[in-house]
């Protein structure tokens, strides 16, 4: 182990039974050349501070527990390879949420978001199972595919620049969620998440900034998704004046 | 989750408590990857699917549940696609399916390869309009509260406030997956480990079959993340360090579908070789390799994206245009909780659905994608009957219930920074990692297995004696680790002595000193009973049918 090469961990700690704001504490550890940052921070809790709190469990990037930022990025902990940074690495929980403990953030605003845009398939009539499966060409699952890989993680909300300052923005991920059902074949009930998308503090807000589809891990295009809600959100508004029941074709 | 849909479908006056120890986003059926199976096409029918199942679980499965979980398996999934799961579709707008190991043809339904992914969000998305189902998120279990012989509800720990309450209902129902984490190389997340497998157990609920464990043939060196079976039911092959098809080289019994053999037997196979000398050398020992390179670049990208993904990031290999280093790791527990085709256990009240439980679906060894369907049909019929339980059920006592909760709560008081005792929580459980994988194996034999027992028991033991430093309230992840330890070690006991009182081999346990399976004297299931003094083994008659025990070819 002493021949290890070792770097130095600059971790976020905040415990709000004893600490008024966040500080910083320093670990010298070896590492081993394989290593991603989570295997870092799983060593310093194993074997030097017991008392160092962060989420993770998949370890293979799908769970989407392990969201940090490193050296200022937001990054799964468990994809990224430690060789790719210096001698020194800063670890901190993801920005914009309020933080509960060391790495440790509070995703509850993000589940009553998400909860908001009605993330499940809605139908006039339920079908049977007795029918059988619907029909769904390849070329229509590949309509919403994309937007239904987002593993939750909240890379996007951390990268996001108009989540900073608006609390209240849907964000990125919930967007392309509530989208996903909207362009999926066997949906009926965009009407119903256009009326959520074109309410306040929500799709309108995005600026655009694009940050969203940059740190996405599983190259979901959040952004283009609020781009196309935005764009469908006003096209069913404007449709919705000239036949008054919503008139879907 | 699909048993809290099914409950508050079945009563619109039930309410349902969804109390996990993570996000339910989270649960470790996210990393599941090659598929759910149940009978689509015409060429295949419900007698072919219980056939494969009850062979593929060397007999040992009950096959009234087999029936019953063949039946109902399209169903399940039908009901899944109507609620948006992206399965993968044929040029008509039907839903595919794949090849798998141990299934006579192709009856796994899949979302490329991130079929748990899909399953798991679509449920939890499909959940999340029910107002009756109310989450209680990141809230760690810690006893099954029982009163005048039924279960009655839980004890939780708020893991972000650090104090432990009662949730009290009449009935419970367990949905807590495995315990791959008692193995040092396994697929399974670090959550995995036997929480609710431990909390049956202490409750006086035998856990069945327990020395079944399946080791899936290819998971990565070193972290032990899984490669999907659908990598060989795509057409991709297993090869030695001479590069050999060695499964249809050598004759390892696996017979003339060599890849699409089923999983116990390729991992014998594969450790086999590398014990004659054709393994390859790698930093986390030998290793044999799984070649895609052949399948092109095209197939790969949309059959099998995310191996390539985990391939590139975790062992810096392009399966375009290498091969993929692998070697058997531990992935699945065939034992469990034990239930029966209604999914009850022996307790009143108790339910138990998934990889928690065993219904004895899948006997000595689990045919791949059996149990992402087994998840579904076992899930609903739990909700289904926890219901009807309720219905005829009382609230019972609340007094002696709340007075369990205070004592749990003082207990748990008691662990959360507990100074003294000099031993570091992760040496013990590198310490029971070691000691499982030398007792129970690819291969066993009774003086390894004996010594793991006499191991696991000592580690009780140190286990009592743990120091911990955090006595934050708030968020404190070393408490629930060392709770989660003490889980780990009591489903180490019943597994290790479950596999040590079992003289023969069939499925997953194998034993150089038995190496025959011997229906004579061991076709029956294995129940093992918690006693503070030491595991007590009992035995169940296995649930035979029209399908005669024969020998297992292939």
């Amino acid at each position: 182990m002493a021949d290890r090469p070792k770097k130095k961990f600059i971790v976020t700690r905040f415990d709000p039974e004893t600490d008024e704001v966040p500080k910083t504490q320093e670990y010298e550890i070896p590492v081993e050349p394989d290593w991603k940052v989570l295997d870092a921070l799983n060593f310093i809790k194993d074997e030097i501070d017991g008392t160092l709190s962060h989420r993770w469990s998949c370890r293979m990037a799908v769970c989407g527990s392990c969201g940090m930022m490193v050296d200022g990025e937001p990054k799964l902990t468990c994809k990224e390879a430690l060789s790719q940074y210096g001698d020194t690495v800063e670890v901190s929980p993801l920005s914009n949420f309020p933080i509960i403990r060391d790495l440790v953030v509070d995703l509850d605003g993000f589940m009553d978001k998400f909860q908001a845009v009605k993330p499940w398939i809605i139908r006039a009539k339920e079908r049977a199972v007795e029918e059988g499966p619907m029909r769904q060409s390849p070329e229509e699952l590949e309509e919403f595919k994309q937007f239904s890989m987002c593993i939750n993680c909240m890379l996007c909300y951390s990268a996001c620049p108009v989540v900073a300052n608006e609390p209240d923005f849907l964000g990125p991920a919930a967007i392309a969620l509530g989208h996903r059902y909207n362009v999926d074949s066997r949906d009926e009930g965009a009407d119903a998440r256009n009326e959520v998308f074109r309410g306040e503090g929500t799709v309108f807000s995005c600026s655009f900034a694009n940050e969203c589809s940059e740190v996405c891990p599983k190259h979901v295009d959040p952004a283009a998704a609020v781009n196309q809600a935005k764009f469908n959100a006003v096209i069913d508004w404007a449709k919705g004046l000239v036949l008054p029941r919503g008139g879907k074709e | 989750m699909r048993a809290a849909i099914a409950a508050v479908e079945a009563d619109p006056d039930a309410s349902v408590a969804l109390v996990s120890k993570v996000y339910p986003m989270r649960s470790h059926t996210v990393s599941a990857e090659g598929g759910a199976a149940a009978v689509a096409r015409d060429d295949d029918n419900f007698e072919m699917h219980g056939y494969d199942t009850v062979k593929g679980s060397d007999f040992l499965g009950d096959q009234d549940v087999i029936q019953y979980f063949v039946q109902e398996a399209p169903k399940e999934l039908t009901r899944l696609e109507h609620w948006g799961c992206p399965w993968s579709r044929n040029d008509d707008g039907t839903v595919a399916t794949r090849a798998f190991g141990g299934m006579s043809t192709k009856r796994t339904w899949y979302a490329a390869d991130k079929v748990g992914f899909h399953m798991l969000h679509s449920l939890f998305q499909h959940s999340m309009q029910f107002d009756r189902i109310v989450r209680y998120d990141e809230q760690f279990v810690t006893k099954l509260l029982i009163e005048n012989g039924t279960c009655r509800g839980v004890s939780a720990l708020d893991v972000r406030e650090g104090v432990v309450r009662v949730i009290l209902g009449r009935a419970v129902i367990l949905a807590t997956g495995g315990a791959g984490k008692i193995f040092p190389f396994t697929t399974n997340g670090t959550i995995k480990t036997g929480d609710g497998m431990a909390l049956a157990y202490r409750a006086g609920v035998p856990l069945k079959d327990m020395e079944f464990v399946q080791y899936h043939p290819t998971g990565l060196p070193g972290t032990g993340i899984l490669i999907t079976e659908a990598t060989r039911g795509e057409g991709g092959h297993l090869k030695n360090s001479k590069g050999e098809r060695f499964l249809v080289d050598y004759d390892y019994g696996v017979g003339t579908k060599a890849e699409l053999g089923p999983r116990d037997m390729i991992s014998r196979a594969i450790i086999q070789e590398i014990e004659a000398g054709r393994g390859i050398d790698g930093p986390y020992g030998q290793y044999v390799h799984l070649d895609l390179t052949h399948l092109g670049e095209e197939k790969i990208n949309k059959r099998l994206p995310m191996v390539r993904e985990l391939a590139k990031i975790y062992i810096g290999v392009d399966p375009v245009h290498e091969p993929i280093p692998i070697r058997p790791v531990v992935h699945y527990m065939m034992g469990g909780v034990d239930t029966d085709v209604t999914a009850a256990t022996e307790l009143p009240g108790l339910y138990a659905a998934g990889e928690v439980a065993s219904a004895s679906l899948n006997g000595a060894n689990r045919l791949g994608s059996n149990s992402l369907t087994e998840c579904l049909v076992f899930g609903a019929e739990a909700g289904r009957n926890a219901i009807t339980f309720a219905k005829g059920s009382s609230d019972g006592e609340e007094g002696p219930l709340r007075a369990q909760g205070e004592e749990e709560a003082a207990r748990v008081e008691a662990l959360r920074g507990k100074k003294k005792g000099g031993e570091r929580l992760a040496h013990i459980r590198h310490a029971l990692n070691d000691t499982m994988e030398s007792g129970c194996g690819v291969y066993r034999e009774q003086e390894s297995m004996d010594a793991t027992a006499r191991t696991v028991a000592e580690l009780k033991g140190r286990y009592a004696d743990i120091g911990l430093e955090d006595s934050s309230k708030v968020f404190n992840t070393e408490l629930t680790a060392a709770m989660e330890l003490g889980a780990m070690l009591d489903v180490a006991e019943a597994l290790v002595n479950s596999a040590a009182q079992r003289k023969e081999s069939r499925g997953a346990h194998t034993r150089k000193d038995a190496p025959t399976r011997d229906d004579q004297n061991w076709l029956h299931h294995t129940l093992c009973y918690f006693d503070p003094a030491g595991p007590r083994i009992d035995k169940k008659e296995v649930n035979l049918g029209k399908w005669v025990p024969e020998e297992r070819k292939y």
